[in-house]
């Protein structure tokens, strides 16, 4: 809402001092919020108002000159070059003279021009900041003085307050509510400007009627007939207009608008001659359609609140009127339409229909139910005045009962919620700036004004009495220390692993969960994969990724390309978030009603509605993981690293990981690890298939892992139980065993663990550490080598080298029995 | 030499003579001091102090004297091979000495070569300074509340006082899930916690919540989709505007030092009546800028004063919808933007930056912020 201060100045009567700035401050503090403060037409000068004594049409030239000559109210008249052929001799003409200013610093001073020495400019609306383009000069009315100022004259010297409206706060969409704050901030007089004496009731004037109460509680017409179609708005009204950012269009259109910013109330205007029958406000009819004045037919809903007569829907009520009833340039004679709709209803429709105009904008943040009556009356008065026409006597009111809303409050619930002793006598005076009726003895009895309706609960009457106390009144109290019981162990969890994978040389970053299904070709998921089961969006913001993401990696993988891209080759990423999984059979949720908490019942519906969103890190590494340098080689990153990343995690919820060799996409079929905890799946990690990293533009084994942090939390282990420090000598025993090439290292450390175990002697091994992996001639084609060191240490005394030897020979034994491995040199 | 077990013998042994043995003695000890190496002074000693050495063999012949003889034969013996022994040991400790002095020197190495070969990570600004935030209000006894981040249009809306069709709904530009009467969106803030939180808790309730969030606004410099928020509740007996003013105090305490002041603005949100934006007083200028003379602030835009974020007291509407009794209870909502906050405590100019990925971002910002 854009409301020029001169406009707000009639009817607040503020102080002639203060600047729009503080009318700007002290609105804020009382809860508008203004956005800007703009100052228009303060750089224009010079203008005079002229009259064309003589024209002089000059010729041979592309188009028609004319050479003007126009008395400014001096001694003599200045002779003025002029592009425009809409003036005749005798009109009065806006003239710069040279030395004027006109908007956006344009200087005006004599110069020649086709031949002739034009002593100025014959200004069009445009030239003078009023519209975006017109076709010819302003013309002004006949009585306009002769050599006046005209910036002054017109006013076009203003400064507009532009408002952002809350959706509570529909009444300052006006001129008359904004004054009314403005007045009450200083603390000055109000004059309303729907304070109009009324003519009495003199029977129906076009016969309507409201077939909806429920949309519909108050519906006024009001009849002019004689209307000059032509007749010009006049021009205080346009600037009034342009200053507010609406462009003229005619003057029963202006006048409208004029009136439903001045008052809040929407306004509408049929053209007569174009109705047939009585009108009827009521809902669609299956099957009815409407062409708006956009041009566009709607198909119209159920739902929708129609203003319709017997040729069927004329206009969508309060939101957008009917092409074919609509007043144009030949209409003389106009029903004009007031009238008060259900904000709820008119919001839908707008939703409905996708369409957004400055009636409904208001009607959808709450009309003035008072309004109609006095919003049709002003528009005939002045479309009568201004346009000619005559006022048919009569006034159509249809209206439904409501309800008067009274809200009781204690005389302190301003103060209980404020934590302020404003006092009985303060709050009753704060509601009756609003407008609120209050009576009561004890408790208050508060009825809000018909301009605010978005008054309906306690809580909203202490917000009126504290914002005009001043929010700044407020004041802070220390808080209070509660028991909290910290983060959960989860929360704390997931901070460990932040830190650890950082601490190991992998930078975290965010990225959005948008992915389009390329991605899954792109990762090469088998057409059942479950990760291609994905979330679409209604309203993506690119059509190309519609989908929520159902792993980290695609746009990790992105990331990693994109810092390559950037020059930087060693790069180790990771990424904490959600993913996405639909749950095949959820149907849509219940939305119970908010008058009470929901049933267990419902809770449980919903959250079964709900997407499974479990917590995911992933880990992307490309180049090397220690660069080369003066001491040596670097150490190219590898699917060993991708699997480290995985334990590092792992290791911070206290969880071993079990790796176990997978096929799985996106890794490489033969350096992919799947990832065990207890038993469960939690992840994979290891090299990227070269199909995956060719599609992803990263270089050759680039590697990654994935994990499922909601698996892993549940498994974190808990309070630790202090080991027990042997101090005994420890007795180590290295074994080299030949295994077949195929046998994971694992089930080859597991056997010799269990081989361990089953000679009774588990406790008294300390570790088994594998230090040397060997394939070559000597453990034969196909096999390999396996080298191992296994530590024993007793709590309760020196190991013999007997009892390690036995040991060491039960764990040979049972690789050999389990993986067939041999022991080498026996 | 004489045999060793001549047990009558009255004349001394020749060796074991005065002058044989201080004679023994003084070559021993001209040959420690001549030796110029440990490897030297190694055949020193097994001349001089070994089994077979002069000193060694004359002990040998001790036994054999007769009782008097033998005591003073054995002293004179044992004083010389101390002496000598002595001498020995400090030679060695002045060899050694010289010898690690010189291989110290020989071993020494530049230790200004550089050793960037254990890479170093960092942590999301984002997420640091998001676990910062909610830490201010876990040190008050708070605790850290989750939800989904698709939600519920009821979670998100409807117990939120959002009407079905409200304008406040468009304050707010939703993704939806498909299809558009799926019930389901993108979180559009971090406030349907709140309701979780009153839902899944005993009262009183003191919750702060931090997590993704979701608007349909195009990534620029000062917009993105995704987004985050941090957001404080509390809902207990007693509850006012002042100790919603009181507890966003100490959070601006706790996040940018002491004495700075804050101050509210009337707003609009559906789920707090009344409802307040709030400033803090600039941390960098600490409000000069704004000063007649002041010099200018790039941290507030010479304002005095940053928009921190909105808060409220929680509409009796939520409280009633979250099952909570609004004539026993009341409470207080905060919340702000984490990535809003990031920019202007430290000074990140564009959004992209937190959403590329370019870890030349992310490790300026270490593992704290
Ligand atoms: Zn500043």
């Amino acid at each position: 809402m854009r409301v020029p201060v001169s406009w707000l100045r009639e009817y607040a009567e503020l102080p002639a001092d203060v600047t729009a700035r503080d009318i700007a401050r002290k609105l804020i503090a009382a809860g508008l919020e203004v956005e800007s403060v703009e100052a228009v037409g303060q750089d224009v000068s010079g203008i005079v108002t002229g009259q064309v004594l003589e024209i002089e049409e000059l010729t041979g030239f592309k188009k028609p000159i004319r050479f003007c000559q126009v008395d400014v109210g001096e001694a003599e008249p200045r002779g003025i070059v002029c592009g425009a052929t809409n003036f005749t001799v005798g009109d009065r003409v806006p003239a710069a003279l040279p030395g004027a200013v006109l908007p956006g610093g344009f200087a005006i001073a004599a110069r020649k021009t086709y031949g002739r020495v034009s002593d100025g400019m014959i200004c069009s609306e445009a030239e003078l900041g009023l519209a975006e383009s017109s076709p010819g000069i302003l013309v002004l009315p006949p009585d306009t003085p002769l050599g006046a100022d005209f910036v002054e004259l017109a006013g076009l010297r203003d400064e507009v307050l532009d408002i952002a409206i809350t959706p509570d706060r529909g009444y300052t969409a006006s001129i008359r509510g904004v004054a009314r704050e403005a007045a009450t901030a200083y603390d000055v007089p109000f004059r309303d400007p729907a304070d109009v004496e009324l003519p009495a009731e003199t029977g129906e004037s076009y016969p309507a009627n409201i077939a909806d109460p429920t949309g519909c509680d108050r519906f006024v017409l009001r009849e002019v007939r004689g209307f000059a179609p032509d007749a010009p708005s006049p021009l205080w009204m346009r600037v009034r207009l342009a200053r507010a950012g609406m462009r003229s269009v005619s003057l029963a259109v202006d006048v409208t608008n004029y009136l439903m910013l001045e008052l809040g109330q929407p306004l509408h205007a049929f053209d007569r001659a174009k109705l047939t029958g009585p009108i009827v406000v009521r809902r669609a009819e299956p099957g009815e359609r409407l062409e708006t004045l956009d041009h566009v037919v709607r198909e119209l809903h159920p739902d929708d609140v129609l203003i319709t007569d017997a040729s069927g829907p004329i206009s969508m009520a309060g939101t957008m009127g009917g092409l074919h009833t609509e007043i144009d340039e030949k209409s003389t004679d106009m029903v004009i339409e007031g009238a008060h709709f259900s904000a709820s209803d008119l919001a839908r429709q707008g939703r409905r229909h996708k369409l957004k105009s400055e009636a409904l904008y208001r009607f959808e943040r709450g009309v003035d139910r008072e309004l109609p009556l006095v919003a049709t009356h002003k528009a005939v008065r002045m479309l009568a005045e201004l346009g000619g026409g005559e006022i048919l006597p009569g006034v159509t009111h249809a209206e439904a009962p409501v309800e008067t809303v009274t809200i009781t409050i204690p005389a302190d619930h301003p103060d209980r919620v404020a934590g302020v002793a404003y006092g009985r006598d303060t709050v009753v005076e704060r509601l009756r700036d609003v407008g609120c009726g209050v009576a009561g003895e004890g408790a208050l009895t508060v009825t809000p004004p018909s301009w605010r309706p978005d008054l309906c609960d306690p809580n909203d009457l202490a917000e009126e009495v504290i914002r005009l106390e001043g929010y700044e009144n407020i004041p802070a109290r220390a808080p209070r220390s509660v028991a909290g019981r910290g983060l959960t162990p989860a929360q704390r969890l997931r901070r460990r692993v932040g830190r650890a994978l950082a601490s190991a040389g992998h930078d975290e970053v965010i990225n959005y969960p948008f992915v389009s299904a390329a991605d899954w070709d792109a990762l090469q998921l088998p057409a059942d994969d479950a990760r291609r089961r994905a979330l679409r969006l209604a309203n993506p913001l690119t059509e190309d990724e519609p989908f929520l993401r159902t792993t980290l990696l695609p746009a990790l993988l992105r990331t990693l390309q994109r810092n390559i891209g950037r020059g930087l080759a060693d790069v180790a990423v990771f990424e904490t978030g959600l993913v996405y999984r639909p749950r095949p059979d959820a149907s849509a949720p219940p939305r119970p009603p908010v008058d009470r908490a929901p049933t267990a019942e419902e809770l449980a519906a919903i959250e079964a509605a709900l997407p499974d969103q479990p917590l995911r890190v992933a880990v992307v590494l490309a180049g090397h993981r220690e660069p080369a340098g003066w001491w040596g080689a670097g150490r190219p990153a590898t699917w060993a690293d991708a699997i480290e990343a995985a334990r590092i995690v792992a290791g911070e919820a206290g969880v071993e990981l079990e790796v176990k060799a997978d096929r799985h996409a996106p890794w490489h079929p033969g350096r992919c690890a799947a990832l065990f905890a207890d038993g469960t799946l939690v992840g994979h990690a290891g090299e990227l298939h070269p199909r995956v990293t060719k599609a992803f533009e990263l270089p050759a084994r680039a590697c990654a892992m994935e994990l499922d942090l909601s698996l892993l939390e549940p498994k974190a282990s808990g309070t630790v139980v202090a080991p027990h420090i042997a101090t005994y000598p420890v007795a180590t025993q290295d074994i080299a065993l030949t295994v077949a090439g195929h046998v994971p290292a694992a089930e080859v450390e597991a056997a010799l663990r269990a081989g361990v175990e089953a000679h009774g002697s588990g406790e008294l091994l300390e570790s088994i550490r594998l230090f040397d992996v060997y394939t070559g001639e000597q453990v034969g084609e196909g096999n390999k080598s396996l080298a191992y060191t296994l530590r024993f240490r007793a709590s309760d005394r020196t190991l013999t080298a007997e009892e390690t030897t036995a040991i060491r020979d039960a764990a040979v034994a049972a690789a050999a029995e389990r993986v067939g491995a041999v022991l080498r040199g026996a | 030499m004489s045999a060793p077990n001549k047990s009558y013998d009255p004349v001394e042994v020749t060796a074991l003579h005065p002058d044989e043995v201080a004679r023994a003695r003084d070559e021993a000890l001209a040959a420690i001091a001549a030796a110029a190496s440990l490897d030297e002074l190694k055949q020193v000693r097994l001349a001089h102090a070994g089994d077979r050495s002069p000193l060694a063999l004359a002990n040998r012949e001790i036994g054999a004297l007769p009782p008097q003889a033998k005591a003073e034969a054995g002293k004179r013996v044992g004083t010389a091979r101390r002496e000598v022994s002595e001498a020995l040991k400090a030679r060695q400790a002045e060899l050694e000495e010289e010898r690690d002095q010189r291989v110290l020197v020989e071993e020494a190495v530049d230790v200004t070569l550089p050793w960037d070969r254990t890479p170093r990570g960092a942590r999301h600004p984002v997420t640091t300074i998001a676990e910062r935030m909610a830490d201010v209000f876990v040190s008050m006894g708070f605790e850290l509340a989750e939800g989904p981040e698709v939600e519920a249009e009821w979670f998100n809306f409807d117990a939120l006082n959002f009407p079905p069709a409200h304008p406040a709904r468009e304050m707010q530009d939703t993704f939806f899930v498909e299809s558009e009467d799926s019930g389901l969106v993108l979180r559009t803030h971090t406030s349907p916690v709140q309701i979780r939180a009153l839902l899944g808790r005993d009262l009183p309730v003191y919750v702060v919540c931090t997590g993704r969030t979701f608007r349909t606004d195009e990534l620029d410099a000062t917009h993105s989709p995704v987004f985050h928020q941090m957001e404080g509740l509390v809902v207990d007996e007693g509850i006012t505007m002042a100790d919603l003013l009181g507890a966003i105090g100490a959070f601006v305490t706790g996040m940018f030092g002491e004495g700075l002041k804050t101050r509210f603005r009337p707003y609009y949100f559906p789920f707090t009546e009344p409802s307040a934006e709030v400033d803090m007083q600039c941390f960098v200028c600490r409000g000069a800028s704004a000063e007649p003379g002041g010099e200018p602030c790039r941290t507030c835009r010479s304002e005095g004063w940053i928009e921190l974020g909105g808060c409220g007291m929680v509409n009796p509407r939520v409280l009633v919808a979250a099952g909570v009794d609004p004539e026993r209870y009341s409470g207080w909502a905060f919340g702000l933007g984490v990535e809003r906050t990031l920019m202007f405590r430290h000074g990140v100019e564009d959004m992209h930056d937190m959403f590329e990925g370019d870890v030349r971002f992310t490790q300026a910002f270490g593992m704290e912020i």
